[in-house]
C-alpha cells in the first residue's frame, strides 16, 4: 500500500471526484486515501473528522465490505503511530454496525497468524496491540484479551526454545500494557497479577550473556544501557504503581465514550501461539540506548525519566514514524516533528535520540546508515533555529564518553559525523576537542578525531582540512594522499629494481603487449634463489609460530585444524615467486596510473594477466598486496577501491586479504578504520558471491522441477518426451555443476572465516600471554580496539557466521582458550539462543 | 598527463563494456550477457552537481584578481569544479558498492564539466542513492542525482554546443567554481567579467 500516492493523488478535488464519477476503482482509492489520512493535520478537529469518515464508511459498507476490511487491517498492521486514531473508528463501526465488528476481528486474527507465520515478529507486535487497544474502544470484551495474553505468557513455560522465541511473547504483553493495563485490571485483576508474576518469574530466570555484546558503551554512567525487557519491565512496574495513569497517548475514543459504551463487545477466538519452527528467525534482543535525561534539556518541558511509561510511548512512537517513512527522508523528518503531543516535551531531544540509537543498534541498524544522515540534515534543515544545537550537544557528549563506547559504533559515529560536517562547510569548535591532544595517541578520543579529519578529508581535499583545524591539530591531520613511488629517479638508482623499472615503464607506455612484458619481467633476478638460508629462516621461523599456537590452542599437531590455515608456505613455490619482479612490475604500473581511480582501474585491467601471472601463488598475492599498500600508504581509500577491483577480478582471494590485514607488515595499521572497512567489503564480496551461486543452483532445481512436472502432466506424446528428457539431462548436469561450484564457494568461505578468527587468536592470546606474564594490565586501548573487532566480526556477519558454529566450536573457540576471549564467542551464541 | 589519458582512456571504455558480465565467473552464455547488459544499464545514475555558496572560493584563491585565462585554469583545477572522482565514489559508495564512475568531460577541452556518471551493482543500492544522496552536499555543492537512460559512447561528453553542460551555456550569474560566467553570457559581455575584479 503506497501512502504516498494517495495523499498525492488527493491534494486537490477530491470531492469533485466523487461527485463525477461512480466507478467502484476509484470509490476503493477513496476510501483508502481517506483512512490513511484521517488523523493528519486538519481544519476540523479529529473527533469531528473519525465521525464524519465512520458515516462515510457505514454507508459503503453494504458494497464495499471486503475492501474496508482489507484497508484496515492494513492500516493496523503499516501505520501504528496513528494506532489509536484507527481503534476508535473500528469502534464507531462497531457501534453502528456489529457483524461488522466481528468480521474486523476475525480478520485481524487471520493476519496476525499469518505475519507469524511469514517471521514479521515487529509487524505482528503492532497487530496484537491494535486488537488490545480495541478493548478500550469496546469492541473486545476485556477477559478474552486476558486470555489471550495467559497464552502468550505461556510460551514461557515451553521447553527446549529458543529463548528469543518467549521473549518474544513475553515483550508482546508489556508492550500493550501502556495501551490497555488499565482497563484489564479494573475488569480483571486476580488474573493479571497472576500474568504480571509468572513474567516476573521468567525475566528473573533469563539468560542475559549477550546484553555486553549488545551495548554501546561498557560503562553504566550516567545512564546504564538497559537490556530492553528489563527496561520494559521496570516502565511497567512504575506504571502499575502510578496506577495505570498515563498521559502520553492520544486517546480519542474517550470523546465518543457515551456512544462506544453502548457498543456489544466481541469475544476473541482462543488463540494459541504457533509452535516453534526451527527456521522461525525471532527478533534479536536489543538494549535501550539512552543519552539525554532531564538534565540536559533545561530550557521547556522536562524529559520524561527512563523508567516512565511516557518515555517507552514516545520512543516507540518515533521509531514507527521513521519505520513507515524512512524511504522518504523529507516526509520522515516532517512527521517526526509534528509528532502529537510535541508541546508536552523536549520533541528534539527525543528525536536525535531515537535516530542516534537506531544508528547504534547492534548487530546492525534497522536501516542503511547514510539514512540517519540525510535524516539529520533534512531535520536540521526544518528547524535551523534548535535542532542543530541538540545535536551538536549529543554529539559532545559521545565524544566525551568515546573512552568506553563500542568500537562498531565509534565506526558509525565516524561515518556519520564527517558525513555531516561536509554538509555544513566542516564548521565545527575544533578547539573544545583540545584535549584529544594532550592524552596518547592509541587513546580512543584523538583516534575518533583522527578518523573523522580522514574521511572529512575524502569528501573533500586535503589543503581544505588543513584550513579547517586549527594548527594545533596537526598531529592528527592525515597525510596528504599522494602516490609513493620506490624508483622516482636517480636518487633510487642504487635499488636493485631501478633499472627494470625504468624499461617496464617504457615498455608499458609503448603500449607492449602482456606478453612482451612478462618477457621483460623474466629477466628480473629473483633474490630469494640466492638466499636460501633466508628462505630457510622464514619457514622455520612459520613453524615455531605454528606450534606456539598449537601449544596455547593444546592441539595435536595432527589436528584437522591445520588443514584450513592457508599460512604462506614457501618451498616448492620459490621457483614462481618472485617478490621483486612484482615489486617492480605494479610500483610502475601504479605510478604510471596513480593519476585517478579510473586510470588505476584501467590499469589492473589491461594487465590482468600479468597479475594473475604474478600473483599466482599464496606468497605472491600476499606480495602484491604489500606492494599496494607501499605505493599508496598515504591513501586508505585508494587501498580500499584496489583491493576490491583485485578481489573482484580475482588477482587474489578473499583468503589472501585477511592474511594480508593481519600479516607483521600491517600490524602499525591495526587499529585503523580503514583495515577494517577492507575486511568487511571482503567479508560481504564473499557472501554475496555464496548467495549468489546458491540462488543460481536453487532456480535450476525449480526448472528442473517445472519441467518433470510438465513431462508427468503431458503424458503419451513420445517425441515431446524424448525432447523433454534432454533437456532434463542437461538441467541436471548444470545442477551438479552449480552444487560443486557452490560446496567449493563454501568451503572457500569456511575457510575465510577460519583463517580471520584464528588470526584473532593468535594477535590477541599473544597479547593475553604477554600481559600475564609481564603482569601488566590487558587492557590497553590496542587491545579494546582488537577484542571489539573480533566481536564487530561475529555481530555484522552472525546470519553467515551461524552456519559454521560447528567447526569454529570444534576447532577455534574450544574450551582451552582465553576466557577473554572465549567470552565474545559465548556472547555471541546468546544472541539467537 | 595526457600521454597517460592516452594509454589507459581507451582501454578504459572497452573494458567496462567487457566487465559488465558477472565479475566471478565468464562462463555465462551469450543471451544472458545481454539479459545482464540492458539490466545493468538501469543502474546507472547521472549526476549534476549545482552552484551554491561562490564566495568559499573567492576567499581561497587570492589570485583571482587578474583574470587570465591561464589563472582561471589554474583557478578551476583547485576548486571542484573538476570533482574528484575520489569524493564522487566516498560519497556515493555511502549507499552501496559503487561499481564505476564516469567522469563527464567537457566535448571541446576533454576537460571536467560538472556531471558524472555513477555506476552500482545493484538497483537496491542505486535506489538508496537516489532517496540519500540526492540534494545534499559534496564540497559544498548540492548534488543532483536522476536516473540515466542508458550509457552510450558518447554521454560521458557535456551536451551544451560549447562542450561543457548545458546548464553553463545559459547561466547568467558568475560562479569562479563552474568557470565564471555561463558560456552564453561570457561571449555578450568580456568587458563586463574583467571589469568585477
Amino acid at each position: 500500500m503506497s501512502r504516498r500516492r494517495h495523499s498525492d493523488e488527493n491534494d486537490g478535488g477530491q470531492a469533485h471526484k466523487r461527485r463525477r464519477t461512480s466507478e467502484p476503482i476509484e470509490i476503493e482509492d477513496r476510501l483508502e486515501s481517506l483512512i490513511c489520512r484521517v488523523g493528519e493535520k486538519s481544519t476540523s478537529s479529529l473527533e469531528s473528522n473519525l465521525e464524519g469518515l465512520a458515516g462515510v464508511l457505514e454507508a459503503d459498507l453494504p458494497n464495499y465490505k471486503s475492501k474496508i476490511l482489507r484497508i484496515l487491517c492494513a492500516v493496523a498492521r503499516l501505520l501504528p503511530e496513528k494506532l489509536t486514531v484507527y481503534t476508535t473508528l473500528v469502534g464507531l463501526l462497531n457501534a453502528r454496525n456489529y457483524n461488522f465488528g466481528g468480521e474486523f476481528v476475525e480478520a485481524m486474527i487471520r493476519q496476525l497468524k499469518e505475519t507469524l507465520k511469514n517471521n514479521l515478529y515487529s509487524e505482528a507486535v503492532y497487530l496484537v496491540r491494535f486488537l488490545s487497544d480495541l478493548v478500550n474502544c469496546h469492541v473486545i470484551a476485556a477477559p478474552s484479551m486476558v486470555a489471550m495474553f495467559e497464552n502468550f505468557v505461556s510460551v514461557t513455560q515451553e521447553e527446549d526454545v529458543p529463548q528469543v522465541r518467549s521473549d518474544w511473547f513475553v515483550y508482546v504483553v508489556l508492550s500493550c500494557l501502556p495501551w490497555v493495563g488499565k482497563e484489564l485490571y479494573e475488569k480483571k485483576d486476580v488474573e493479571m497479577d497472576r500474568l504480571l508474576s509468572q513474567i516476573e518469574g521468567y525475566l528473573k530466570r533469563r539468560v542475559k550473556t549477550h546484553v555486553p555484546m549488545l551495548q554501546v558503551w561498557t560503562a553504566d554512567k550516567p545512564h546504564p544501557q538497559e537490556e530492553y525487557l528489563d527496561c520494559l519491565w521496570a516502565q511497567i512496574q512504575k506504571l502499575k504503581k502510578d496506577r495505570w495513569q498515563e498521559r502520553h497517548i492520544l486517546r480519542p475514543y474517550i470523546a465518543f465514550d457515551s456512544v462506544l459504551c453502548e457498543a456489544l463487545q466481541h469475544n476473541l477466538p482462543p488463540f494459541t501461539p504457533p509452535g516453534h519452527m526451527p527456521d522461525a528467525q525471532y527478533p534479536m534482543p536489543r538494549v535501550i540506548f539512552r543519552v539525554f535525561d532531564y538534565t540536559d534539556a533545561p530550557e521547556g518541558p522536562v524529559m520524561p525519566g527512563s523508567h516512565s511509561v511516557e518515555r517507552f510511548v514516545i520512543e516507540e512512537n518515533l521509531h514507527c514514524i521513521i519505520k513507515t517513512h524512512w524511504k522518504e527522508r523529507k516526509t520522515c523528518a516532517a512527521q517526526l516533528l509534528s509528532y502529537p503531543g510535541k508541546n508536552k516535551i523536549p520533541l528534539n531531544y527525543h528525536i536525535v535520540e531515537v535516530i542516534f540509537g537506531e544508528l547504534f543498534q547492534l548487530p546492525s541498524p534497522p536501516h542503511i546508515d547514510v539514512m540517519y544522515t540525510t535524516l539529520l540534515i533534512e531535520l536540521c534543515k526544518l528547524q535551523p533555529g534548535s535542532l542543530p544545537q541538540v545535536l551538536a550537544q549529543a554529539t559532545e557528549m559521545l565524544y566525551m564518553r568515546l573512552d568506553t563506547m563500542n568500537t562498531t559504533c565509534i565506526d558509525r559515529l565516524i561515518n556519520w559525523f564527517s558525513h555531516h560536517l561536509s554538509n555544513f562547510q566542516f564548521r565545527w569548535s575544533w578547539d573544545d576537542w583540545s584535549d584529544c591532544l594532550t592524552v596518547d595517541l592509541e587513546k580512543p578520543k584523538p583516534k575518533f578525531v583522527k578518523e573523522v579529519l580522514e574521511k572529512c578529508m575524502r569528501l573533500s581535499y586535503h589543503q581544505r582540512i588543513v584550513d579547517i583545524v586549527p594548527p594545533t591539530f596537526s598531529a592528527l591531520i592525515p597525510a596528504d594522499p599522494i602516490f609513493t613511488y620506490k624508483y622516482p629517479d636517480e636518487s633510487a638508482s642504487s635499488l636493485p629494481g631501478y633499472p627494470m623499472s625504468i624499461t617496464v615503464s617504457n615498455a608499458i607506455k609503448n603500449r607492449a603487449s602482456n606478453e612482451e612484458i612478462l618477457t621483460v619481467l623474466k629477466e628480473v633476478p629473483n633474490p630469494n634463489q640466492e638466499d636460501d638460508d633466508g628462505l630457510f629462516l622464514v619457514s622455520f621461523y612459520l613453524l615455531l609460530h605454528e606450534k606456539f599456537i598449537c601449544a596455547v590452542l593444546s592441539f595435536s599437531y595432527t589436528s584437522p585444524f591445520f588443514d584450513y590455515i592457508s599460512f604462506s608456505v614457501p618451498p616448492d613455490e620459490g621457483e614462481s615467486f618472485n617478490p621483486l619482479k612484482i615489486d617492480v612490475f605494479l610500483q610502475t604500473l601504479l605510478n604510471l596510473a596513480a593519476k585517478s581511480f579510473s586510470h588505476s582501474f584501467s590499469a589492473l585491467g589491461k594487465f590482468h594477466e600479468i597479475l594473475k601471472t604474478l600473483a599466482n601463488s599464496d606468497e605472491g598475492k600476499l606480495h602484491l598486496l604489500k606492494v599496494l599498500y607501499e605505493v599508496w600508504r598515504n591513501h586508505p581509500q585508494m587501498i580500499a577501491v584496489l583491493v576490491d577491483k583485485l578481489i573482484r577480478t580475482q588477482v587474489v582471494d578473499c583468503a589472501a586479504v585477511a592474511n594480508w590485514l593481519f600479516s607483521q607488515d600491517m600490524a602499525h595499521e591495526f587499529t585503523r578504520l580503514f583495515i577494517w572497512e577492507i575486511l568487511h567489503s571482503t567479508i560481504r564480496k564473499m557472501n554475496k558471491h555464496v548467495q549468489k551461486i546458491q540462488k543460481e543452483l536453487e532456480e535450476a532445481k525449480d526448472k528442473l522441477e517445472k519441467q518433470q512436472h510438465k513431462r508427468r502432466d503431458s503424458g503419451d506424446d513420445e517425441d515431446m518426451d524424448k525432447n523433454s528428457e534432454d533437456e532434463e539431462g542437461q538441467l541436471e548436469e548444470q545442477i551438479e555443476r552449480l552444487q560443486e561450484k557452490v560446496e567449493s564457494a563454501q568451503s572457500e568461505q569456511k575457510n575465510l572465516f577460519l583463517v580471520i578468527f584464528q588470526r584473532f587468536i593468535m594477535l590477541l592470546t599473544e597479547h593475553l600471554v604477554r600481559c600475564e606474564t609481564g603482569s601488566v594490565d590487558i587492557s590497553t586501548p590496542w587491545y579494546k580496539n582488537g577484542i571489539e573487532r573480533l566481536q564487530q566480526i561475529f555481530l555484522m556477519h552472525h546470519a553467515t557466521i551461524q552456519q559454521y558454529m560447528g567447526t569454529l566450536e570444534n576447532l577455534l573457540f574450544t574450551a582451552e582458550l582465553d576466557h577473554h576471549i572465549l567470552a565474545v564467542y559465548q556472547q555471541f551464541c546468546a544472541l539467537q539462543l | 598527463a595526457s600521454q597517460q589519458l592516452d594509454t589507459f582512456s581507451s582501454t578504459a571504455l572497452k573494458l567496462s563494456l567487457c566487465s559488465r558480465v558477472g565479475k566471478f565467473d565468464g562462463k555465462k552464455t551469450e543471451r544472458q550477457c545481454v539479459a545482464h547488459k540492458i539490466y545493468v544499464k538501469k543502474h546507472i545514475i547521472d549526476i549534476f552537481s549545482v552552484l551554491i555558496f561562490l564566495i568559499v572560493y573567492h576567499k581561497r584563491s587570492p589570485r583571482v584578481g587578474k583574470f587570465t585565462e591561464d589563472i582561471l585554469l589554474n583557478f578551476l583545477k583547485f576548486s571542484n569544479f573538476f570533482c574528484h572522482c575520489e569524493q564522487v565514489h566516498e560519497l556515493f559508495s555511502k549507499s552501496g558498492d559503487v561499481k564505476r564512475i564516469i567522469i563527464g568531460l567537457d566535448k571541446i577541452k576533454k576537460t571536467a564539466c560538472g556531471f558524472c556518471f555513477v555506476e552500482y551493482y545493484t538497483r537496491g543500492d542505486a535506489e538508496h542513492a537516489m532517496r540519500f544522496i540526492n540534494g545534499t552536499r559534496l564540497d559544498d555543492r548540492i548534488i543532483r542525482t536522476d536516473w540515466d537512460a542508458g550509457f552510450k559512447e558518447g554521454r560521458q561528453f557535456g551536451r551544451g554546443k560549447s562542450g561543457g553542460q548545458v546548464r553553463d551555456e545559459y547561466r547568467q550569474d558568475y560562479d569562479p567554481a563552474r568557470g565564471g560566467y555561463g558560456k552564453l553570457a561570457q561571449q555578450h559581455r568580456p568587458t563586463e567579467v574583467r571589469n568585477s575584479f
